[in-house]
């Protein structure tokens, strides 16, 4: 098929915004940042190029180092956890329940929440004088203790538990949608079979719902990587650097620390990583098109 | 709705018009980040003060300090400046004067002789090149003890003087178990901002210049740093479990409402206690701990004057400076705001008995000590801030902390 010559100019002068758009913010920005990691700029940016010792300075960084290792703890649990219990609101409002509306909402309805409002309600039922750990100690049960938040081992966890309890009601909207998209005919044939219920779901189910999990699993991982506000609401890093994630690390030092060159070196490596593992991912689905 | 259009477009239309101002009409936008009641009331001394000058103040506040900064930093570069812009005392605005984006002051300053009635710190902190470039305008003083007198009588304690003095407190509360003994907000600057009062207080004054100013690490990985570093670490066996994370003030108002002893905080903490009703010296006491005489953590706030071309903007920057450092303007602000004046050569009778003990303690100038910002970039200050909290908050030892300090002073930052 031929495109006509005015048809085709149409078509490029209406992409021509989105590609400036593209060129300038994206490609345009992120290069200057790259540039930026290579110079020794404090509070305004400058020219004086010192290779690689911004990056070296942040391997040698031990919050750097804490928040790579935290991103990974908070990367895998959050996703699996939130994968695996949205999953199970889903098939447990899949069973016709009655009121089945109403209790969708609230399941729904942490979502609505932006995570600073979330990483402050969680703040105070974590807080062992205030929440959680308080009420059960005011209830008799004096050696009750949950205070998770204020330790450095498990503070990073506090984060995943909030962080899940938002996201779970996205999945389960998104598994919902997909359980609702099986064919009554294969119910009824695992009936006939006299298959128990959770092996239809472990066998045939779950297999013919692969694209809701990899949506809802895309969906969760973007929310990995940017992971900033909830860190800085609930724990703001604490106690110590124990809850210290990537990108606080970039806002931090491009900010109140002015130190652009230190900054714009951890914005690099986040970036670099991210393209480390998003390239295989697309390397194997464009050879998977070329097959096909 | 259609009314509230039309005036928009009509200020925005008068905005247009108005460019070619008159070099009569003094117009001064100020970017600051005094947002809270008394912060707010105290720059309003300002703006009123300036209004009376004949001038038109537009309060551009900004919430959050490094918010502000950012602001007012990233317009001054773009060449769209304020008039005016608040700044820490301290290295913050060096790469401003470096790339030449700053007016001086000196006119203004040697017309009010500025040499001769504030510390020589502030003046110091105030000069590039042999010029005043910022109008230091106040005294914070930030390594006070605040503690509540009633809780101390009832452990039959009195004011403490030096750190050994404090710790002999603290022990009596924790035996007595009632209270907390040392009200403590667990977020990484007040967790550095105590490691600075102790470091002052056990270490002394040469020590705290010889680390934050020099970046001398052999001296950090003495004895003496050591021990500075196991008291900070004592102080640990004092605090509740729920300090991890607590703001400031609520920590303040564990001190006000007596469910603990005491806090160090820097003198904004005495607005809580006004705002709580309490009088100094009769419901709470305030005093700085030293093993070795003394040592007055001073920090404050400055404004400086982005280099502009228009002469009336030039007028309105001149009058601001003028003004700011008036004895007069200078008790109202601090009144209201909570720090102490930065000139000594005011009536300091109308201020409060902990002002005044702050104005003897600036008086002396053997007490006179920068704050880490006067004497360090913020990126040193950031990475010894990681370390402290680090210390503070794992079961690090005292030798591998200074190590730590010790390598980020040698860093290049």
């Amino acid at each position: 098929m031929r495109l006509s010559l005015t048809s085709r100019f149409s078509a490029i002068s209406a992409l021509l915004p989105a590609l400036l758009v593209m060129l300038v913010v994206y490609i345009g920005a992120t290069s200057w940042t790259v540039w930026m990691s290579l110079t020794n700029s404090r509070m305004l940016p400058n020219n004086n190029f010192v290779g690689l010792r911004q990056y070296e300075t942040l391997l040698g960084n031990d919050r750097w180092i804490t928040s790579v290792h935290n991103i990974v703890i908070y990367g895998v649990l959050f996703v699996s956890f939130a994968l695996l219990i949205g999953f199970l609101l889903a098939v447990a409002i899949d069973q016709r329940v009655r009121a089945e509306d109403t209790i969708r909402s609230i399941f729904l309805y942490p979502y609505s929440m932006s995570f600073v409002v979330t990483g402050l309600v969680w703040q105070w039922l974590l807080n062992p004088t205030l929440g959680i750990q308080h009420v059960l100690r005011s209830w008799g049960f004096e050696n009750a203790t949950f205070d998770w938040i204020v330790r450095p081992e498990t503070a990073i966890y506090c984060l995943v538990i909030a962080g899940v309890w938002q996201a779970s009601g996205l999945v389960m909207a998104i598994m919902l949608a997909g359980l609702r998209g099986v064919d009554e005919e294969i119910w009824k044939a695992a009936r006939v079979d006299g298959l128990p219920k959770w092996r239809v779901y472990m066998s045939i189910i779950i297999p013919m719902m692969g694209a809701s999990f990899a949506t809802a699993a895309v969906l969760l991982s973007t929310g990995v990587v940017r992971l900033y506000d909830l860190s800085v609401s609930m724990t703001n890093g604490g106690p110590g650097i124990a809850s210290e994630v990537p990108a606080k690390f970039v806002m931090d030092h491009l900010f109140e620390r002015a130190n652009i060159g230190l900054a714009t070196a951890a914005a690099t490596t986040m970036l670099i990583t991210v393209i480390a593992v998003v390239a295989p991912y697309l390397y194997w689905r464009a050879r998977k098109g070329e097959m096909r | 709705m259609k009314r509230a259009l039309f005036a928009s477009v009509a200020v925005i239309a008068t905005a247009w018009v108005s460019v070619p101002v008159s070099a009569e009409e003094m117009k001064a936008e100020v970017i600051h980040w005094w947002t809270s009641g008394g912060e707010a009331a105290a720059v309003k001394v300002f703006a009123d003060q300036f209004t009376k000058a004949g001038g038109t103040w537009i309060d551009s506040a900004v919430a959050g300090a490094a918010n502000a900064r950012n602001a007012a930093i990233s317009r001054t570069v773009a060449g769209n400046p304020p008039t005016a812009m608040q700044l820490n005392t301290g290295k913050q605005f060096d790469e401003l004067v470096e790339g030449d984006l700053l007016a001086d002051v000196d006119a203004v300053a040697a017309e009010g002789n500025w040499n001769g009635v504030m510390p020589a710190a502030f003046v110091a902190a105030a000069t590039r090149n042999g010029k005043m470039f910022a109008v230091p305008i106040n005294i914070h003083g930030q390594n006070w003890l605040w503690y509540n007198k009633s809780v101390l009588v009832s452990v039959g304690a009195a004011e403490p003087k030096t750190w050994d003095d404090a710790f002999a407190v603290l022990d009596k509360l924790k035996a007595d178990g009632k209270v907390i003994p040392l009200a403590f907000s667990g977020q990484k600057v007040w967790e550095r901002n105590l490691f600075s009062a102790v470091l002052i207080g056990v270490g002394g004054g040469p020590m705290w210049v010889g680390i934050m100013g020099k970046r001398d690490a052999a001296l950090a990985q003495s004895a003496e740093f050591k021990a500075v570093a196991l008291a900070y670490k004592k102080l640990k066996a004092y605090v509740d479990a729920g300090a991890p994370g607590r703001n400031w003030n609520d920590a303040t108002n564990l001190v006000i409402q007596g469910k603990a002893g005491m806090q160090i905080m820097g003198d904004w903490a005495k607005g809580e206690f006004v705002a709580a009703g309490k009088v100094p010296e009769k419901d709470y006491g305030c005093t700085v701990l030293s093993n070795h005489g003394g040592g007055y953590m001073m920090g404050g706030d400055v404004f400086v004057f982005p280099k502009t071309k228009d002469a009336s903007t030039t007028k309105a920057q001149v009058t601001l400076a003028r003004l700011m450092l008036k004895p007069e303007t200078q008790i109202q602000f601090s009144l209201k705001k909570g720090s102490i004046p930065v000139r000594s050569d005011v009536d300091a009778s109308q201020l409060d008995a902990c002002a005044q003990k702050g104005m003897q303690y600036v008086s002396n100038t053997a007490q006179q000590l920068p704050s880490a910002d006067m004497l360090a970039p913020p990126a040193l200050i950031g990475a010894l801030e990681d370390a402290i909290s680090q210390y503070w908050n794992t079961n690090m030892g005292a030798d591998e902390f200074s190590a730590k300090v010790a390598g980020v002073l040698k860093a290049q930052y």
